[in-house]
């Protein structure tokens, strides 16, 4: 009895014939797509090159002012000794009270930028959107209107500002939110453009007007999503903001750029580590409300 | 009718039981209204910032009239758009043709570098929590200067030119793109990674064969999207000398050339629109039409 047993699910090997047909299948198919594989590489690389050349990347200059950067990062950090330490931090810290204020400017403007920017975004993309009905040339205008904010990119805005303005936080401002009401525009109307669409008809199938609708049903869906896009949006402004000064839009990158075209290296690094710091308390802290946003979300 | 009516009647007369809900469950009621407060509180202090932020900048109607009276004499000597003549017409599309390939060799050699990285910092390749905390903090101060300001820096290490820009971009992609591949390694399913590990597969060959095909396929789709990004950043990575299309947009604005700057405008506009184009259809054709 026991020398009968056969396992029910033996595998009989294939006959020799059909089983050399399925292996050159096989071996075929892999080829092909190892040659797929193969062009799609040699394409690549020659983009790179072709990138490369178009970019005047040379690596001999790379490798001969390589030395430079490390240099660069050790110029901007000051001697400070163990016995001396308060002393030495607070020396290289001289400007701190400047530095902090101009800081506090840059946070400003970001805030002002985004909140601005964020009002006109949160009222034309309901006109941007398809859920909610509008006429087709309004639609049309908001949309093209969010898409010119969104692609030109906010430090032209501000450069062109500052001549019309004058040097000073107002361009700044003024550039961000513009530029943000393009960006957020885009995300808002997506939002809307995926709400449950019921509460809307309900409201309309009992009498309610355009803005009723929007106000009842359309907001309440939208209202976190939206917060949660502007506080990212906050974020990326704060550090756009940073730049501003570059082109004499305000903030702190004002002195910054000041700094670095008089190879003030050691104050380059005191502002640098003001800038990164405050960044990142930034995105600490927005990235905290966005989670408990997300969390109340889920909960209702 | 009878609808419309009833619309009119308030809350009150509608649910007489209110007052009696409102009674038997005053803690809801009450919990409700103590967040009512508090968002108020809170909306109150958002709007007080705003407007002493205005105040400060030196908001006033007058000069908002000002100025955009200004710009609309600006945007007015802006057209048409016209590059003045043949051969800075051809300057310009030399321009934005660098800037296209800064962008695109920037992104791709980011990734590069950024690949091992992003293993590093995932907590599920490198269980050592300092290296990973370590790795992660580092890619957070690269991220948080901006590519301006990289670009500022390494147009002091290599001189003035595109090769300064490249480097600016490698350098902040190089933070963005760390950070990125190391969460979609993170979000990476371990069964492959078991099931090889189990039958016998090296530490090396769990993360070749069991991680990478789950998410090559991601990062693709994010360095098309950085590319696409960057190809709006590298316009403007000019402005303090790092090639590209910028220098020229600068100058043009700074010399009151308005006709030439919406020429420079319009051809980035359209550049800018033509690579989301083409990268928006490849990314659909790699990963599908999900978000990145």
């Amino acid at each position: 009895m026991q020398g009968d047993f056969e396992l029910a699910t033996t595998i009989q090997p294939l006959p020799d014939e059909q089983n050399a047909r399925l292996q050159s299948q096989y071996a075929m198919a892999l080829a092909q797509k190892r040659r797929q594989m193969l062009l799609g590489a040699i394409i690549v690389v020659l983009l790179i090159l072709i990138a490369a050349f178009g970019a005047e990347v040379d690596p001999h200059k790379f490798v001969t002012n390589f030395w430079k950067f490390p240099r660069y990062f050790f110029d901007m950090t000051p001697h400070v000794g163990l016995s001396t330490f308060y002393d030495d931090v607070t020396e290289w810290y001289w400007g701190l009270g400047k530095w902090l204020k101009l800081m506090a400017e840059t946070l400003l403007i970001a805030y002002v930028g985004t909140v601005t920017g964020a009002v006109i975004a949160f009222v034309l993309a309901f006109f941007a959107s398809n859920s909610m009905e509008v006429s087709g040339w309004s639609k049309f205008l908001a949309r093209r209107f969010l898409e010119f904010c969104r692609t030109v990119p906010d430090i032209v805005f501000a450069l062109m500002f500052v001549v019309s303005f004058g040097l000073g936080p107002f361009p700044g401002v003024l550039a961000l939110a513009i530029h943000t009401s393009g960006a957020l525009g885009k995300l808002f109307s997506e939002v809307i453009d995926n709400i449950d669409m019921k509460p809307v008809e309900g409201l309309r199938a009992s009498g309610a007007s355009w803005s009723q609708q929007v106000r009842f049903a359309a907001v309440p869906q939208v209202l976190s999503n939206f917060t949660s896009y502007t506080l990212l949006r906050f974020e990326i402004n704060v550090r756009g903001a940073a730049v501003m000064g570059f082109v004499g839009a305000g903030g702190i990158g004002q002195l910054l750029i000041e700094y670095v075209r008089k190879f003030y290296y050691v104050d380059v690094g005191a502002v640098l580590i003001i800038i990164i710091l405050t960044v990142m308390m930034i995105d600490y802290g927005t990235e905290k409300i966005r989670h408990r946003l997300i969390a109340k979300e889920g909960m209702s | 009718m009878n609808n419309r009516s009833s619309s009119q009647t308030s809350l009150r007369d509608r649910f007489p039981e209110l007052g009696e809900m409102r009674g038997r469950y005053a803690e809801a009621f009450i919990g409700n209204r103590r967040d009512e407060v508090k968002a108020y509180l809170l909306i109150a202090a958002l709007i007080s910032l705003y407007g002493f932020g205005l105040y400060y900048v030196g908001f006033t109607p007058m000069m908002l009239i000002n100025g955009f009276g200004k710009f609309g004499i600006v945007v007015k000597a802006m057209m048409p758009p016209d590059p003045g003549s043949w051969d800075n017409a051809i300057v310009f599309m030399r321009g934005v043709i660098e800037t296209l390939a800064m962008a695109f060799f920037g992104t791709i050699c980011a990734a590069f570098l950024a690949l091992p990285f992003g293993f590093l910092a995932a907590r599920n390749i490198v269980s050592n929590s300092i290296i990973h905390h370590a790795v992660r903090r580092f890619l957070d101060i690269i991220r948080g200067i901006d590519t301006l300001i990289w670009a500022l820096i390494w147009v002091g290490v290599v001189g003035l030119g595109p090769f300064a820009g490249v480097l600016a971009i490698i350098t902040s992609d190089f933070g963005a793109f760390g950070k990125l591949f190391s969460e979609a390694i993170e979000a990476a399913d371990q069964k492959p990674v078991e099931g090889i590990v189990a039958s016998g597969g090296s530490r090396l060959e769990s993360i070749r064969f069991g991680i990478i095909p789950q998410i090559l396929p991601v990062l693709l789709g994010q360095v098309l999207y950085f590319f696409e990004s960057n190809t709006r950043t590298t316009t403007i990575i000019g402005i303090v000398g790092a090639g590209g299309i910028g220098l020229y947009l600068t100058e043009t604005i700074r010399t009151y050339l308005w006709e030439e700057t919406s020429f420079i405008i319009m051809l980035v506009l359209v550049t800018v629109a033509a690579i989301d184009f083409i990268s928006s259809k490849l990314r659909v054709a790699i990963i599908g039409s999900r978000p990145v």
